[in-house]
Order: C-alpha cells, then structure tokens, then sequence
C-alpha cells in the first residue's frame, strides 16, 4: 500500500534495518510472536528510543498493541511509547470479528471500512495521546495519534483505501 | 456491522504470514509453542506422527481438549475436522475455534464432496498437492490453503514436490494464453472466474503455507524459499528430544528463512529431530496426501 502511495519500503528484521529508513510501520500479526522475535533480535531499545526522539511509527492492530500499555499482565512485551491501555483480543474469537464504517475526521468525511480481526480494545487513552476515531456503537476507542505515533486497532492495509497511509506518510514528510 | 466476510476470513490467514503454525495435543504444548513464537496453535488429540502409527479411524478431536487448549493461550487456536464432514466443522465452529482445517490427516468421511466452506462464518484452510487441488479448495470457501507433504513422516520430499507443483502450475498459468482459460478451467474442474483471475495475478488469491514434514529449522527456510508464505509443523516438534529449543528455531529459521547464518545459529545443538520416515518405504494405502482430490 505504501508503495502505491510513491513510498520506497523495507522489511526490518534486525536492528541494522532500522537504520535505512525514516518511518516504521508495525503491522498486523500475533503480537506475541512479534513481541517474542522483536526480544530475541534486540529491537526493544533502538525502536524505544526512535520512538522518544521523533521517529514516525504507524501499529495496526498488533503494532497497536506492541505500541501500547497492556491492560493486564505482562505478557507479551510490548514497546510501550504510546499513552494508551489496551486489551489484546477482546472483541473475541475469530467468529466475532467485523467490519464496520468508521468515522475519521482527519481523514475526511467519507467513512473509512475498518476490518477488525481478533482486534485489540483500546481501554484508556491517556492526556498525551489524541483519539481520532471511535466505533460508531460507541464500543471504543480505534485511532489514535500521539505526535509522531499513530495506532489503529483495524487493519487498513486489508482495504484498498489508502488514506490512513498517506496520513502517516505526510507525518513523515511534512504536509 | 458485518461478520465471517471473505475479507475477514482471508484477512486472519494474511496475519499469520511468515509465522509458524503447530500441533499441539495439550495446554502445556500450547504454551511452550505460544512463549516460542508460534503464530497459532493447530488443537488436536494425536499428532499425526501417533495418528499414523495408531491406525483406525481418525476423527475430530474431542472438545475438552480444544476447549482446554483455546483456554491456554492468547494466539489463534485451529483444529481439524474430517474431510467433507461438516458437522464435525459445525462443532468446531460452535466451539469457537479460529480456523478449521479440513484435514487428510484424518479419515476423510465423504468420498465425493469436500465441506461446503462458504456457508460458515468460520474460516478453512485445506491441503492441495498441485494449483487445481488448491483452486478447488478455495472455490468451495478455503480461505487459506497448505501444500500437503505427507504428514507425520518427518520427511520434507512430498512438501516440496507438491510446494513445486502449484509453483509451476501458477508460472503456466500466467503463461497462457486466455484463449485456453477455459479448457484450463474445465481440466482443473474450478470456476473460469477464478482461473481468469490467478491468470492475471499469478498468485495464489489466498495465502499458501507448506506442511507435512517440516521436521528441522533448514526444512522451514527451504519451504519458504521455494514460495510458502508460513510453515505447518505437525509432529516435527512435540516428537523431536527438545521441543521448547527445536520450535523456538523453527520460528527463527522461517523468520530469518534467507539469512543462512541465522539459520546455521539456530541449527545447533538441537538434539534429535523428529525419527523419519521414507516415504517410499510406507504402503500406497497407508499415504495421507492421496486423501481429498
């Protein structure tokens, strides 16, 4: 999708990676394994401190979490920058995971389709983080940007609407 | 608000990409493969390994053990139902299961039809050995699709030749031209629509890992060189002498699948793999991947 968008993409695997580019995109997946694979290859702390000094990262779904403060324990590991709670799977299993329109003013009025699979909830938003998007039911929180961080608990990357990427991409670049 | 769409039930196995998947028949199992990385959890009584050499029927597993395992960890939790047996996929959709496997692993319970997967809300994922076995699947609603090896031999030659064979029959594919779709569609017995579309892609429309024999970290990094997109490790862990070591490289090594070094890193010090099988040396009639069309 980025690429679409006119942007160069890298995969990061190992800490050398991250030292080619000027924006991180933690996408969806098992936040575990992530987690788990993120520890073993020492990126907790270059990402930390990118995130601290300015860096534009963008988490969906479990990039959110990684991005976020868990509700409850532990486990797994997440990198923690954004003044954000939340719970991992708790809209439920797989058979309860939904589509819905959303509404994300700052990204226009047309609604934008938000695909939530075995989604995050966001269960508090802190005063350094801003809410650009909550479901139309009221039943939570699912944007948010926190100056050079951006979270969403859907997976935009699934749709062929790109305006939340281009959204990160003016974060990178400047409008 | 919508439920069990395409896009979600593709969009789950999308997420999964680049992970390991693995039997497990305990909570403890689970666990260790959750902590070791796995990127989800196939539920199950037996691994294939203990199916094979127990005989008999196999069936669904019972549902205390998926419901104990689905209880054990965060990560996705699939389990298998017998091919074309859409009650036991009834079950397990009820027991709220993430993903079905409609499995050659088990006795398949219909000769003649597969499981009408569309009509669930739940998603599938089904073996193929070649490009028309895979279509097929996804034309009956397989959201994902895994190449089939032969399960429980921790032998890697059948998920190669069959990870080759939907390679190949993708790049032909590609190659014709449209004036021969339709004969193309005829011979594979799927939808024109569905071979009109893989023509102009070249690519699989939903995500293909590989399976059945992954026994070692470099097996993992051979199938994902030859195009899986994510590995099944069916008895290759829980059989090997250390299984929290050997699951937790099998996740590196499928990681990492181009960086031999890491692969190298990972390798050592494993103890003992998995005891194979040739599969030469097994009877036609005692074959897995035959199972299903």
């Amino acid at each position: 999708m980025l690429e679409k968008l006119g942007a160069k993409t890298a995969i990061v695997r190992l800490s050398a990676d991250l030292e080619r580019i000027q924006g991180l995109v933690l996408p969806g997946g098992e936040s575990t394994t992530i987690s788990r694979l993120m520890s073993e290859y020492g990126l907790f702390a270059p990402i930390r401190n990118m995130a601290a000094s300015g860096f534009p990262i963008m988490g969906t779904c479990a990039g959110l979490v990684m991005l976020s403060q868990l509700d409850s324990g532990t486990y797994p590991q997440t990198i923690g920058v954004m003044d954000v709670v939340v719970k991992r799977n708790a809209y439920g299993r797989q058979i309860d995971s939904f589509e819905s329109d959303l509404d994300i003013p700052a990204l226009g009025t047309k609604p934008f389709p938000g695909v939530f699979i075995r989604a995050p909830k966001v269960s508090s938003v802190g005063p350094a983080a801003t809410v650009l998007s909550r479901l139309n039911n009221g039943n939570g929180v699912v944007a948010v940007r926190q100056g050079n961080l951006l979270g969403c608990s859907f997976h935009p990357e699934l749709t062929s609407d790109t305006r939340l990427h281009s959204y990160f991409l003016q974060m990178i670049t400047g409008p | 608000m919508e439920n069990g769409n395409w896009r979600l039930k593709t969009g789950l196995a999308q997420m999964l990409k680049g992970g390991v998947i693995m039997d497990v028949v305990t909570p403890e199992h689970a666990k260790i493969a959750e902590a070791a990385g796995a990127c989800a959890v196939m539920a199950l009584e037996r691994v294939p390994a203990d199916i094979r050499s127990a005989g008999g029927v196999a069936r669904m597993s019972d549902p205390s053990i998926i419901e104990a395992i689905i209880h054990a960890v965060s990560i996705p939790v699939m389990a298998k139902c017998r091919i074309g047996h859409f009650a036991e996929a009834q079950v397990l959709e009820a027991l709220g299961v993430d993903y079905i496997d409609e499995s050659e692993v088990l006795t398949p319970a219909d000769e003649q039809y597969h499981v009408m997967k569309h009509d669930f809300k739940v998603p599938f994922v089904c073996g193929c050995r070649d490009l028309g076995e895979a279509l097929r699947r996804i034309s009956e609603g397989a959201a994902m699709i895994r190449t089939k090896g032969e399960a429980g031999t921790g032998n890697i030659v059948e998920a190669v030749r069959h990870m080759r064979a939907v390679q190949s029959g993708l790049q032909r594919l590609k190659g014709l031209p449209e004036d021969k779709l339709e004969e193309e569609a005829k011979a594979m017995r799927v939808p024109l629509e569905l071979v009109v579309e893989v023509h102009k892609s070249g690519k699989l429309p939903v995500v293909n890992f590989a399976a059945g024999g992954v026994a070692t970290p470099a097996d993992a990094a051979l199938m994902m060189q030859l195009g899986a997109e994510g590995i099944f490790v069916g008895s290759g862990v829980f059989k090997s002498s250390d299984p929290e070591q050997r699951a937790r490289a099998i996740v590196k090594a499928t990681t990492h699948y181009k960086d031999p070094h890491i692969v190298a890193e990972v390798s050592r010090g494993l103890g003992n793999a998995m005891p194979g099988l040739d599969v030469r040396t097994i009877p036609k009639e005692a074959l897995l991947a035959p199972r299903g069309w």
